[in-house]
Protein backbone atom coordinates (compact mmCIF):
# COMPACT_ATOMS: atom_id res chain seq x y z
CA UNK A 1 0.00 0.00 0.00
CA UNK A 2 1.54 3.31 -0.78
CA UNK A 3 -0.96 5.11 1.99
CA UNK A 4 0.49 4.67 5.68
CA UNK A 5 -1.63 5.19 8.54
CA UNK A 6 -0.53 8.82 9.59
CA UNK A 7 -1.02 9.71 5.98
CA UNK A 8 -4.49 8.45 5.98
CA UNK A 9 -5.62 10.05 9.34
CA UNK A 10 -4.32 13.76 8.50
CA UNK A 11 -5.54 13.38 4.76
CA UNK A 12 -9.27 12.14 6.06
CA UNK A 13 -11.18 11.94 9.41
CA UNK A 14 -11.42 8.46 11.22
CA UNK A 15 -14.67 7.97 12.54
CA UNK A 16 -14.87 4.53 14.81
CA UNK A 17 -17.14 2.58 16.40
CA UNK A 18 -16.19 -0.01 19.05
CA UNK A 19 -17.95 -3.05 20.24
CA UNK A 20 -16.57 -5.19 23.19
CA UNK A 21 -17.93 -8.55 23.98
CA UNK A 22 -17.08 -9.59 27.92
CA UNK A 23 -17.78 -13.19 28.50
CA UNK A 24 -18.90 -13.20 32.06
CA UNK A 25 -16.99 -16.03 34.18
CA UNK A 26 -20.64 -16.96 36.24
CA UNK A 27 -20.31 -20.65 37.40
CA UNK A 28 -23.44 -21.48 34.69
CA UNK A 29 -24.13 -20.06 31.46
CA UNK A 30 -26.91 -17.84 30.49
CA UNK A 31 -29.89 -19.69 29.89
CA UNK A 32 -29.05 -23.05 31.39
CA UNK A 33 -27.34 -24.38 33.92
CA UNK A 34 -24.45 -26.34 32.10
CA UNK A 35 -20.79 -24.91 33.75
CA UNK A 36 -19.60 -22.30 31.85
CA UNK A 37 -16.26 -23.92 31.79
CA UNK A 38 -13.07 -23.09 29.22
CA UNK A 39 -11.26 -26.03 28.15
CA UNK A 40 -12.99 -29.19 28.95
CA UNK A 41 -13.88 -32.14 26.54
CA UNK A 42 -15.91 -31.23 23.58
CA UNK A 43 -19.85 -31.08 24.18
CA UNK A 44 -19.74 -32.87 27.64
CA UNK A 45 -21.18 -28.61 28.60
CA UNK A 46 -24.15 -28.59 26.86
CA UNK A 47 -28.09 -29.69 27.59
CA UNK A 48 -31.22 -29.48 26.18
CA UNK A 49 -31.63 -25.31 26.24
CA UNK A 50 -28.26 -24.37 24.58
CA UNK A 51 -28.43 -27.32 22.17
CA UNK A 52 -31.77 -25.55 21.24
CA UNK A 53 -33.78 -28.70 21.33
CA UNK A 54 -37.38 -28.39 20.97
CA UNK A 55 -39.48 -27.79 23.70
CA UNK A 56 -36.26 -26.96 26.15
CA UNK A 57 -36.99 -23.53 27.51
CA UNK A 58 -34.53 -20.52 28.31
CA UNK A 59 -34.62 -18.56 31.94
CA UNK A 60 -32.13 -16.02 33.04
CA UNK A 61 -29.06 -16.86 35.20
CA UNK A 62 -29.89 -14.04 37.96
CA UNK A 63 -25.98 -13.55 38.53
CA UNK A 64 -25.42 -13.07 35.22
CA UNK A 65 -27.88 -10.25 35.00
CA UNK A 66 -26.13 -8.75 38.60
CA UNK A 67 -23.18 -8.78 36.45
CA UNK A 68 -24.28 -7.18 33.47
CA UNK A 69 -25.89 -4.27 35.50
CA UNK A 70 -23.18 -3.70 38.12
CA UNK A 71 -20.96 -3.36 34.30
CA UNK A 72 -23.67 -1.02 33.04
CA UNK A 73 -23.24 1.32 36.26
CA UNK A 74 -19.53 1.09 36.00
CA UNK A 75 -19.78 2.71 32.67
CA UNK A 76 -22.36 4.99 33.83
CA UNK A 77 -25.22 3.83 31.80
CA UNK A 78 -28.27 4.17 33.23
CA UNK A 79 -30.57 1.03 33.71
CA UNK A 80 -33.55 -0.09 31.89
CA UNK A 81 -36.23 -0.23 34.75
CA UNK A 82 -37.87 -2.89 32.37
CA UNK A 83 -35.71 -4.18 30.05
CA UNK A 84 -36.42 -7.57 27.51
CA UNK A 85 -34.57 -10.38 25.12
CA UNK A 86 -35.00 -10.43 21.78
CA UNK A 87 -33.74 -13.14 19.05
CA UNK A 88 -31.46 -12.29 16.54
CA UNK A 89 -31.71 -14.36 13.74
CA UNK A 90 -28.82 -15.64 11.19
CA UNK A 91 -28.02 -18.55 9.62
CA UNK A 92 -24.38 -20.29 11.21
CA UNK A 93 -24.25 -23.15 12.44
CA UNK A 94 -22.12 -21.59 15.72
CA UNK A 95 -25.45 -21.30 17.58
CA UNK A 96 -27.60 -24.68 17.00
CA UNK A 97 -31.29 -22.89 17.52
CA UNK A 98 -31.05 -20.44 14.05
CA UNK A 99 -30.98 -17.30 16.28
CA UNK A 100 -28.81 -16.04 18.85
CA UNK A 101 -30.72 -14.59 22.03
CA UNK A 102 -29.73 -10.87 23.02
CA UNK A 103 -30.92 -7.58 23.52
CA UNK A 104 -32.28 -5.38 21.01
CA UNK A 105 -34.79 -2.32 21.51
CA UNK A 106 -34.77 -2.21 25.15
CA UNK A 107 -31.18 -3.38 26.44
CA UNK A 108 -30.47 -3.30 30.13
CA UNK A 109 -28.35 -0.52 29.95
CA UNK A 110 -27.75 2.23 27.75
CA UNK A 111 -25.89 5.81 27.48
CA UNK A 112 -23.41 5.74 29.21
CA UNK A 113 -19.59 7.79 28.94
CA UNK A 114 -16.19 5.99 29.87
CA UNK A 115 -12.76 8.17 30.17
CA UNK A 116 -10.35 6.51 28.72
CA UNK A 117 -6.54 7.79 29.49
CA UNK A 118 -3.82 7.95 27.14
CA UNK A 119 -0.24 7.28 27.58
CA UNK A 120 0.65 11.33 27.50
CA UNK A 121 -1.76 11.69 30.61
CA UNK A 122 -4.35 13.32 28.85
CA UNK A 123 -7.86 11.48 29.14
CA UNK A 124 -10.89 11.30 26.59
CA UNK A 125 -14.70 10.41 27.13
CA UNK A 126 -15.68 7.63 25.45
CA UNK A 127 -19.98 7.41 24.78
CA UNK A 128 -21.30 4.47 25.29
CA UNK A 129 -24.47 3.19 23.22
CA UNK A 130 -25.49 0.54 25.44
CA UNK A 131 -24.41 -2.67 27.41
CA UNK A 132 -26.86 -5.24 26.65
CA UNK A 133 -26.79 -9.14 27.75
CA UNK A 134 -26.78 -12.11 25.34
CA UNK A 135 -25.48 -15.41 24.86
CA UNK A 136 -22.17 -16.52 23.66
CA UNK A 137 -22.06 -18.65 20.16
CA UNK A 138 -20.39 -22.38 19.91
CA UNK A 139 -16.47 -23.09 18.49
CA UNK A 140 -16.38 -24.21 15.04
CA UNK A 141 -13.01 -26.06 13.57
CA UNK A 142 -12.83 -25.89 10.09
CA UNK A 143 -11.50 -29.25 8.57
CA UNK A 144 -9.82 -29.67 5.35
CA UNK A 145 -8.37 -26.28 2.63
CA UNK A 146 -6.20 -24.78 4.36
CA UNK A 147 -7.42 -25.03 8.06
CA UNK A 148 -9.18 -21.34 7.54
CA UNK A 149 -12.60 -20.67 7.22
CA UNK A 150 -12.28 -20.42 3.00
CA UNK A 151 -12.05 -23.59 0.91
CA UNK A 152 -12.37 -26.02 4.31
CA UNK A 153 -14.32 -29.16 3.26
CA UNK A 154 -16.56 -29.35 6.29
CA UNK A 155 -16.67 -28.14 9.96
CA UNK A 156 -17.13 -29.36 13.29
CA UNK A 157 -18.74 -27.58 16.41
CA UNK A 158 -18.31 -28.27 20.11
CA UNK A 159 -21.01 -26.29 21.60
CA UNK A 160 -19.99 -26.10 24.91
CA UNK A 161 -18.95 -22.44 24.88
CA UNK A 162 -22.80 -21.97 23.32
CA UNK A 163 -25.13 -20.22 25.95
CA UNK A 164 -22.70 -18.75 27.77
CA UNK A 165 -22.95 -15.37 29.08
CA UNK A 166 -21.78 -12.19 27.47
CA UNK A 167 -22.38 -8.65 27.94
CA UNK A 168 -21.40 -6.78 24.74
CA UNK A 169 -20.88 -2.57 24.75
CA UNK A 170 -21.25 -0.75 21.97
CA UNK A 171 -19.60 2.58 21.77
CA UNK A 172 -21.38 5.95 20.03
CA UNK A 173 -19.53 7.08 17.29
CA UNK A 174 -16.10 8.32 18.44
CA UNK A 175 -14.93 11.39 16.11
CA UNK A 176 -12.52 13.80 16.10
CA UNK A 177 -9.43 11.74 17.21
CA UNK A 178 -7.41 12.01 14.16
CA UNK A 179 -4.05 10.57 14.28
CA UNK A 180 -4.68 8.98 18.16
CA UNK A 181 -7.58 6.85 17.13
CA UNK A 182 -6.15 3.44 16.89
CA UNK A 183 -4.22 4.69 20.43
CA UNK A 184 -7.53 5.50 21.59
CA UNK A 185 -8.97 2.15 20.59
CA UNK A 186 -6.24 0.26 21.87
CA UNK A 187 -6.79 2.69 25.63
CA UNK A 188 -10.62 2.10 25.22
CA UNK A 189 -10.64 -1.42 25.21
CA UNK A 190 -7.81 -1.58 28.03
CA UNK A 191 -9.94 0.02 30.57
CA UNK A 192 -12.44 -1.80 29.89
CA UNK A 193 -10.42 -5.28 30.25
CA UNK A 194 -9.13 -3.90 33.28
CA UNK A 195 -12.38 -2.73 34.48
CA UNK A 196 -14.14 -6.36 34.01
CA UNK A 197 -10.97 -7.49 36.00
CA UNK A 198 -11.77 -4.73 39.08
CA UNK A 199 -15.22 -5.83 38.86
CA UNK A 200 -14.56 -9.15 39.26
CA UNK A 201 -17.32 -10.10 36.25
CA UNK A 202 -14.71 -11.70 33.79
CA UNK A 203 -11.28 -12.91 33.85
CA UNK A 204 -10.80 -10.60 30.94
CA UNK A 205 -8.00 -12.85 29.23
CA UNK A 206 -8.12 -11.28 25.62
CA UNK A 207 -5.61 -14.31 24.46
CA UNK A 208 -8.53 -16.71 25.66
CA UNK A 209 -11.31 -14.72 23.77
CA UNK A 210 -12.73 -13.56 27.37
CA UNK A 211 -13.11 -10.03 26.02
CA UNK A 212 -12.72 -9.72 22.34
CA UNK A 213 -13.54 -6.30 20.11
CA UNK A 214 -14.75 -5.55 16.36
CA UNK A 215 -13.78 -2.68 15.22
CA UNK A 216 -16.12 -0.42 12.78
CA UNK A 217 -13.98 2.31 10.75
CA UNK A 218 -14.68 4.34 8.13
CA UNK A 219 -13.27 8.30 7.19
CA UNK A 220 -14.55 11.08 5.67
CA UNK A 221 -12.57 13.63 3.53
CA UNK A 222 -11.64 16.66 5.91
CA UNK A 223 -13.81 20.03 6.04
CA UNK A 224 -13.85 23.54 8.09
CA UNK A 225 -17.24 22.33 9.32
CA UNK A 226 -16.10 18.93 9.87
CA UNK A 227 -19.16 17.32 12.09
CA UNK A 228 -21.63 18.36 9.57
CA UNK A 229 -19.65 16.14 6.95
CA UNK A 230 -21.43 12.74 6.56
CA UNK A 231 -19.56 9.67 7.56
CA UNK A 232 -18.36 7.41 4.85
CA UNK A 233 -18.92 3.79 4.30
CA UNK A 234 -17.65 1.66 7.33
CA UNK A 235 -15.80 -1.93 7.47
CA UNK A 236 -15.94 -4.17 10.60
CA UNK A 237 -13.25 -5.58 11.65
CA UNK A 238 -14.14 -8.65 13.94
CA UNK A 239 -12.43 -10.22 16.74
CA UNK A 240 -9.38 -8.64 17.29
CA UNK A 241 -8.19 -10.38 20.19
CA UNK A 242 -4.94 -8.42 21.97
CA UNK A 243 -4.40 -5.17 22.44
CA UNK A 244 -1.59 -4.53 19.88
CA UNK A 245 -3.91 -6.77 17.18
CA UNK A 246 -6.33 -3.28 17.95
CA UNK A 247 -4.24 -0.62 16.90
CA UNK A 248 -2.53 -2.74 13.76
CA UNK A 249 -6.05 -3.31 12.31
CA UNK A 250 -6.78 0.50 12.54
CA UNK A 251 -3.31 1.33 11.11
CA UNK A 252 -4.55 -1.40 8.23
CA UNK A 253 -8.01 -0.82 7.55
CA UNK A 254 -7.29 3.35 7.58
CA UNK A 255 -4.37 3.22 5.63
CA UNK A 256 -6.51 0.31 3.32
CA UNK A 257 -9.39 2.73 3.10
CA UNK A 258 -7.36 6.44 2.45
CA UNK A 259 -5.62 4.26 -0.94
CA UNK A 260 -9.55 3.40 -1.99
CA UNK A 261 -10.91 6.74 -1.39
CA UNK A 262 -7.69 8.85 -2.54
CA UNK A 263 -7.95 6.62 -5.95
CA UNK A 264 -11.92 7.62 -6.30
CA UNK A 265 -12.79 4.41 -5.53
CA UNK A 266 -15.92 3.20 -2.83
CA UNK A 267 -15.16 1.67 0.17
CA UNK A 268 -17.84 -1.69 0.60
CA UNK A 269 -19.69 -1.61 4.03
CA UNK A 270 -18.18 -5.79 4.70
CA UNK A 271 -17.34 -7.64 8.03
CA UNK A 272 -13.95 -8.43 7.52
CA UNK A 273 -11.17 -10.44 9.18
CA UNK A 274 -8.25 -10.29 10.52
CA UNK A 275 -5.01 -12.00 10.20
CA UNK A 276 -2.58 -11.69 13.15
CA UNK A 277 0.38 -13.16 10.41
CA UNK A 278 0.21 -10.87 7.82
CA UNK A 279 -1.34 -7.80 10.09
CA UNK A 280 -4.27 -7.10 7.55
CA UNK A 281 -7.41 -7.93 6.85
CA UNK A 282 -9.56 -9.60 3.97
CA UNK A 283 -12.96 -9.48 2.76
CA UNK A 284 -15.41 -12.12 4.98
CA UNK A 285 -18.95 -12.12 4.72
CA UNK A 286 -20.11 -10.19 2.31
CA UNK A 287 -24.04 -9.65 3.79
CA UNK A 288 -26.07 -7.09 2.62
CA UNK A 289 -29.06 -9.44 3.00
CA UNK A 290 -27.78 -11.19 5.99
CA UNK A 291 -27.24 -8.06 8.21
CA UNK A 292 -31.16 -8.64 8.09
CA UNK A 293 -31.59 -9.81 11.44
CA UNK A 294 -35.21 -9.91 12.16
CA UNK A 295 -35.30 -9.20 15.04
CA UNK A 296 -38.13 -9.69 17.70
CA UNK A 297 -38.63 -10.42 21.01
CA UNK A 298 -38.29 -13.89 22.35
CA UNK A 299 -41.75 -14.94 23.70
CA UNK A 300 -40.04 -17.86 25.91
CA UNK A 301 -38.51 -15.15 28.32
CA UNK A 302 -39.94 -12.40 30.71
CA UNK A 303 -38.75 -8.70 31.24
CA UNK A 304 -36.28 -8.46 33.23
CA UNK A 305 -37.35 -5.19 35.80
CA UNK A 306 -34.53 -4.58 38.65
CA UNK A 307 -35.53 -3.28 41.76
CA UNK A 308 -33.71 0.53 42.08
CA UNK A 309 -32.92 -0.40 45.57
CA UNK A 310 -31.07 -3.41 43.83
CA UNK A 311 -29.59 -1.69 41.18
CA UNK A 312 -28.34 0.98 44.01
CA UNK A 313 -26.77 -1.20 46.08
CA UNK A 314 -24.74 -2.54 43.09
CA UNK A 315 -23.63 0.81 42.29
CA UNK A 316 -22.01 1.23 45.93
CA UNK A 317 -19.91 -2.39 44.42
CA UNK A 318 -18.47 -0.21 41.64
CA UNK A 319 -14.59 -0.17 42.08
CA UNK A 320 -12.46 2.79 41.49
CA UNK A 321 -11.81 3.62 37.71
CA UNK A 322 -8.68 1.79 36.07
CA UNK A 323 -7.17 5.09 35.41
CA UNK A 324 -7.36 6.03 39.44
CA UNK A 325 -6.13 2.85 40.14
CA UNK A 326 -3.01 3.17 38.13
CA UNK A 327 -2.77 6.51 39.94
CA UNK A 328 -2.95 5.13 43.17
CA UNK A 329 -0.37 1.83 42.52
CA UNK A 330 1.78 4.57 40.99
CA UNK A 331 2.47 6.32 44.52
CA UNK A 332 2.26 3.77 46.41
CA UNK A 333 4.85 1.63 44.45
CA UNK A 334 7.18 5.09 44.03
CA UNK A 335 7.48 4.76 40.60
CA UNK A 336 8.10 7.64 38.29
CA UNK A 337 5.75 8.34 35.20
CA UNK A 338 8.03 6.62 32.80
CA UNK A 339 8.28 3.31 34.59
CA UNK A 340 4.86 3.35 35.04
CA UNK A 341 4.31 4.24 31.60
CA UNK A 342 6.28 0.82 30.85
CA UNK A 343 4.68 -1.10 33.51
CA UNK A 344 0.74 0.04 31.26
CA UNK A 345 2.06 -0.66 28.15
CA UNK A 346 3.53 -3.90 29.10
CA UNK A 347 0.41 -4.89 30.35
CA UNK A 348 2.29 -5.42 33.75
CA UNK A 349 0.47 -3.21 36.11
CA UNK A 350 -2.02 -6.81 37.55
CA UNK A 351 1.21 -8.77 37.82
CA UNK A 352 3.26 -6.92 39.68
CA UNK A 353 0.40 -6.04 42.00
CA UNK A 354 0.39 -9.82 42.36
CA UNK A 355 3.36 -10.15 42.89
CA UNK A 356 3.66 -7.44 45.88
CA UNK A 357 0.72 -9.01 47.35
CA UNK A 358 2.97 -12.29 47.39
CA UNK A 359 5.88 -10.45 49.84
CA UNK A 360 7.81 -8.70 46.86
CA UNK A 361 9.20 -5.38 47.01
CA UNK A 362 7.80 -3.18 44.46
CA UNK A 363 10.85 -2.23 42.72
CA UNK A 364 12.02 -5.89 42.91
CA UNK A 365 8.95 -6.59 41.29
CA UNK A 366 9.08 -4.28 38.52
CA UNK A 367 12.70 -5.48 37.59
CA UNK A 368 11.62 -8.89 37.00
CA UNK A 369 8.57 -8.78 35.11
CA UNK A 370 10.04 -5.47 33.28
CA UNK A 371 13.44 -7.08 32.99
CA UNK A 372 14.60 -10.25 32.19
CA UNK A 373 10.81 -11.37 31.84
CA UNK A 374 10.15 -8.91 29.10
CA UNK A 375 12.69 -9.87 27.59
CA UNK A 376 11.94 -13.46 27.24
CA UNK A 377 8.04 -12.85 26.33
CA UNK A 378 9.53 -10.34 23.61
CA UNK A 379 11.71 -13.15 22.08
CA UNK A 380 8.84 -15.67 22.42
CA UNK A 381 6.58 -12.86 21.19
CA UNK A 382 4.35 -13.51 24.01
CA UNK A 383 2.37 -11.71 26.51
CA UNK A 384 3.46 -11.87 30.07
CA UNK A 385 0.62 -13.22 31.20
CA UNK A 386 1.59 -16.09 28.58
CA UNK A 387 4.80 -17.16 30.85
CA UNK A 388 4.53 -19.86 32.95
CA UNK A 389 5.70 -18.17 36.05
CA UNK A 390 3.42 -16.65 38.49
CA UNK A 391 3.40 -13.99 40.62
CA UNK A 392 4.32 -16.00 43.67
CA UNK A 393 7.04 -17.67 42.05
CA UNK A 394 8.75 -13.80 41.12
CA UNK A 395 8.33 -13.00 44.92
CA UNK A 396 9.98 -16.37 45.91
CA UNK A 397 12.79 -15.65 43.45
CA UNK A 398 13.25 -12.02 45.81
CA UNK A 399 13.08 -13.62 48.48
CA UNK A 400 15.52 -16.03 47.48
CA UNK A 401 18.54 -13.05 46.51
CA UNK A 402 17.42 -11.69 49.93
CA UNK A 403 18.28 -14.26 51.68
CA UNK A 404 21.53 -14.69 49.88
CA UNK A 405 20.51 -18.68 48.63
CA UNK A 406 21.09 -16.83 45.05
CA UNK A 407 22.25 -14.02 42.87
CA UNK A 408 21.06 -12.45 40.14
CA UNK A 409 22.71 -14.41 37.84
CA UNK A 410 21.73 -17.76 39.63
CA UNK A 411 18.32 -16.04 39.43
CA UNK A 412 18.14 -15.97 36.05
CA UNK A 413 19.38 -19.60 35.62
CA UNK A 414 16.49 -20.06 38.11
CA UNK A 415 13.56 -18.31 36.08
CA UNK A 416 14.90 -19.89 32.94
CA UNK A 417 14.06 -23.47 35.08
CA UNK A 418 10.97 -21.88 36.32
CA UNK A 419 9.97 -21.47 32.56
CA UNK A 420 11.07 -24.80 31.56
CA UNK A 421 8.60 -26.10 34.00
CA UNK A 422 10.64 -27.51 36.04
CA UNK A 423 8.95 -26.32 39.25
CA UNK A 424 9.11 -23.06 41.44
CA UNK A 425 12.51 -21.11 41.64
CA UNK A 426 12.74 -22.74 44.78
CA UNK A 427 12.97 -26.06 43.85
CA UNK A 428 14.47 -25.19 41.09
CA UNK A 429 17.59 -23.94 42.70
CA UNK A 430 17.61 -26.93 44.82
CA UNK A 431 17.24 -29.82 41.81
CA UNK A 432 19.92 -27.32 39.84
CA UNK A 433 22.28 -26.53 42.19
CA UNK A 434 22.23 -23.22 41.86
CA UNK A 435 23.07 -22.20 45.78
CA UNK A 436 25.76 -19.90 45.88
CA UNK A 437 28.66 -21.42 47.30
CA UNK A 438 29.04 -19.68 50.76
CA UNK A 439 31.68 -22.31 52.00
CA UNK A 440 34.61 -19.99 52.91
CA UNK A 441 37.17 -22.98 52.84
CA UNK A 442 35.64 -24.01 48.70
CA UNK A 443 36.33 -19.94 47.61
CA UNK A 444 39.77 -20.24 48.94
CA UNK A 445 40.75 -23.02 47.07
CA UNK A 446 39.35 -21.42 44.03
CA UNK A 447 40.77 -18.37 44.63
CA UNK A 448 44.53 -19.71 45.75
CA UNK A 449 44.24 -21.47 42.04
CA UNK A 450 43.03 -18.65 40.16
CA UNK A 451 45.74 -16.66 41.89
CA UNK A 452 48.05 -19.01 41.18
CA UNK A 453 46.98 -18.79 37.78
CA UNK A 454 47.78 -14.94 37.51
CA UNK A 455 50.98 -14.48 39.53
CA UNK A 456 51.28 -11.02 39.10
CA UNK A 457 47.86 -9.62 40.35
CA UNK A 458 48.58 -10.24 43.83
CA UNK A 459 51.80 -7.94 43.33
CA UNK A 460 49.43 -5.48 41.93
CA UNK A 461 46.97 -5.23 44.85
CA UNK A 462 49.84 -4.85 47.51
CA UNK A 463 50.82 -2.12 45.23
CA UNK A 464 47.33 -0.26 45.79
CA UNK A 465 46.29 -1.20 42.56
CA UNK A 466 42.96 -3.00 44.24
CA UNK A 467 40.87 -2.94 40.96
CA UNK A 468 43.41 -5.73 39.65
CA UNK A 469 41.06 -7.67 42.41
CA UNK A 470 38.58 -7.95 39.20
CA UNK A 471 40.95 -10.53 37.56
CA UNK A 472 40.14 -13.00 39.94
CA UNK A 473 36.92 -12.64 40.89
CA UNK A 474 36.22 -12.86 37.47
CA UNK A 475 37.95 -16.32 37.14
CA UNK A 476 36.66 -17.48 40.32
CA UNK A 477 32.94 -16.77 39.16
CA UNK A 478 33.61 -18.70 35.81
CA UNK A 479 35.26 -21.76 37.96
CA UNK A 480 32.15 -21.78 40.08
CA UNK A 481 29.74 -21.27 37.11
CA UNK A 482 28.51 -17.74 38.61
CA UNK A 483 27.56 -20.03 41.87
CA UNK A 484 29.98 -17.66 44.35
CA UNK A 485 29.09 -15.13 46.41
CA UNK A 486 31.21 -12.19 44.53
CA UNK A 487 31.57 -9.81 47.74
CA UNK A 488 33.10 -12.72 49.48
CA UNK A 489 35.33 -14.00 47.03
CA UNK A 490 36.63 -9.88 46.97
CA UNK A 491 37.37 -10.09 50.54
CA UNK A 492 39.11 -13.36 50.34
CA UNK A 493 41.48 -11.99 47.17
CA UNK A 494 42.25 -9.13 49.61
CA UNK A 495 42.83 -11.13 52.80
CA UNK A 496 45.53 -13.13 50.97
CA UNK A 497 47.27 -9.89 49.24
CA UNK A 498 47.54 -8.38 52.93
CA UNK A 499 44.86 -5.49 52.07
CA UNK A 500 42.28 -3.92 53.47
CA UNK A 501 39.18 -3.58 51.35
CA UNK B 1 -52.69 -1.51 3.53
CA UNK B 2 -49.26 -2.99 4.29
CA UNK B 3 -49.05 -6.47 2.25
CA UNK B 4 -45.92 -8.78 1.75
CA UNK B 5 -45.11 -8.87 -2.43
CA UNK B 6 -43.85 -12.02 -3.87
CA UNK B 7 -40.55 -10.45 -3.83
CA UNK B 8 -40.45 -9.64 -0.20
CA UNK B 9 -41.88 -13.43 0.18
CA UNK B 10 -38.51 -14.30 -1.50
CA UNK B 11 -36.69 -12.88 0.69
CA UNK B 12 -37.53 -14.08 3.89
CA UNK B 13 -37.50 -17.21 2.43
CA UNK B 14 -34.54 -16.63 1.28
CA UNK B 15 -32.91 -15.74 4.73
CA UNK B 16 -34.83 -18.52 6.39
CA UNK B 17 -33.53 -21.04 4.17
CA UNK B 18 -36.76 -21.84 2.68
CA UNK B 19 -36.76 -23.16 -0.83
CA UNK B 20 -40.32 -22.01 -2.56
CA UNK B 21 -41.96 -23.24 -5.46
CA UNK B 22 -43.00 -19.95 -7.68
CA UNK B 23 -46.33 -20.97 -6.93
CA UNK B 24 -46.53 -21.45 -3.25
CA UNK B 25 -44.73 -17.72 -3.53
CA UNK B 26 -47.72 -16.38 -5.13
CA UNK B 27 -50.29 -18.49 -2.24
CA UNK B 28 -47.94 -17.41 1.22
CA UNK B 29 -47.78 -13.53 -0.51
CA UNK B 30 -51.63 -13.54 -0.37
CA UNK B 31 -51.89 -15.66 3.17
CA UNK B 32 -48.65 -13.85 4.48
CA UNK B 33 -50.30 -10.40 3.56
CA UNK B 34 -54.18 -11.45 5.25
CA UNK B 35 -52.19 -12.15 8.61
CA UNK B 36 -49.93 -8.42 8.32
CA UNK B 37 -53.45 -6.26 7.66
CA UNK B 38 -55.26 -8.42 10.50
CA UNK B 39 -52.47 -7.26 12.52
CA UNK B 40 -52.47 -3.81 11.28
CA UNK B 41 -55.91 -3.37 12.48
CA UNK B 42 -54.54 -4.39 15.79
CA UNK B 43 -52.09 -1.01 15.66
CA UNK B 44 -55.50 0.75 14.62
CA UNK B 45 -56.98 0.43 17.91
CA UNK B 46 -54.64 0.70 20.06
CA UNK B 47 -53.67 3.85 20.95
CA UNK B 48 -50.61 5.32 22.51
CA UNK B 49 -52.62 5.04 25.81
CA UNK B 50 -51.92 0.53 25.37
CA UNK B 51 -48.54 -0.16 26.41
CA UNK B 52 -46.73 -2.33 24.11
CA UNK B 53 -46.16 -6.13 25.12
CA UNK B 54 -44.13 -8.94 24.07
CA UNK B 55 -45.78 -11.76 26.68
CA UNK B 56 -49.62 -12.36 27.60
CA UNK B 57 -48.90 -12.64 31.11
CA UNK B 58 -48.31 -9.90 33.39
CA UNK B 59 -44.80 -11.21 35.21
CA UNK B 60 -41.10 -10.43 35.13
CA UNK B 61 -37.73 -11.21 36.61
CA UNK B 62 -38.39 -14.85 36.08
CA UNK B 63 -34.69 -15.99 37.08
CA UNK B 64 -32.42 -18.79 38.23
CA UNK B 65 -29.42 -19.12 40.67
CA UNK B 66 -25.96 -19.16 39.54
CA UNK B 67 -25.94 -23.36 39.92
CA UNK B 68 -24.41 -25.58 38.12
CA UNK B 69 -27.25 -28.54 37.18
CA UNK B 70 -25.96 -31.93 35.20
CA UNK B 71 -25.34 -31.64 31.32
CA UNK B 72 -26.02 -34.31 29.00
CA UNK B 73 -22.67 -36.92 27.95
CA UNK B 74 -20.87 -36.11 24.82
CA UNK B 75 -22.78 -39.38 23.46
CA UNK B 76 -26.34 -37.86 24.73
CA UNK B 77 -25.59 -34.88 22.92
CA UNK B 78 -24.59 -36.46 19.57
CA UNK B 79 -26.91 -39.16 19.44
CA UNK B 80 -29.09 -37.33 16.84
CA UNK B 81 -26.35 -35.82 14.75
CA UNK B 82 -26.99 -37.16 11.50
CA UNK B 83 -22.79 -36.99 11.27
CA UNK B 84 -20.18 -36.63 14.23
CA UNK B 85 -16.16 -36.73 14.35
CA UNK B 86 -14.34 -36.03 17.56
CA UNK B 87 -17.14 -35.31 19.81
CA UNK B 88 -18.53 -32.75 17.60
CA UNK B 89 -20.82 -32.13 15.29
CA UNK B 90 -20.05 -32.34 12.08
CA UNK B 91 -21.69 -29.54 9.38
CA UNK B 92 -21.77 -28.96 5.80
CA UNK B 93 -18.84 -26.15 4.71
CA UNK B 94 -19.80 -22.81 6.17
CA UNK B 95 -19.97 -19.84 3.60
CA UNK B 96 -19.12 -21.73 0.71
CA UNK B 97 -22.27 -19.79 -0.44
CA UNK B 98 -21.21 -16.83 0.96
CA UNK B 99 -17.38 -16.49 0.59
Amino acid sequence: MTYTYEQAVIEFDPVMGIEVHVELNTATKMFCGCANEFGAEPNTRVCPVCLGLPGSMPVPNEKAIESAIRLGLALGCKVRDSSRFARKNYFYPDLAKNYQISQYDEPTNYDGELEVVLNDGSSVMIGIERAHMEEDAGKNTHVGGTGGIQGSDYSLVDYNRGGVPLVEIVTKPIEGMGERAAEVARAYVATIRDMVRALGISDGRMEQGSVRADINLSLRPRAEDQASVPFGKRSETKNVNSLRAIEAAIHYEAARQAELLAAGEAVVQETRHWHEDTKSTTSGRSKEEAEDYRYFPEPDMLPVEPDPAWVEELRATIPEHPAKRRARLQDEWGFTDLEMRDVVNADAVALIESTIAEGASSQGARKWWMGELARIANERQSTLEELEVTPADVAELESLIDAGTINDTLARQALAGALAGEGSPASVVKSRGLEVVSDDSALEDAVDTALAAQPDVLQKIQDGKVQAAGAIVGAVMKATRGQADAGRVREIILARAGVEG
Amino acid sequence: MPSLDRDEVARVAALARIDLSESERDRLSGQLSAIVEAVAKVSEVAGNDVPATSHPIPMSNVHRTDEIQPSLTQEQALAGAPQKEDGRFTVPQILGEEA
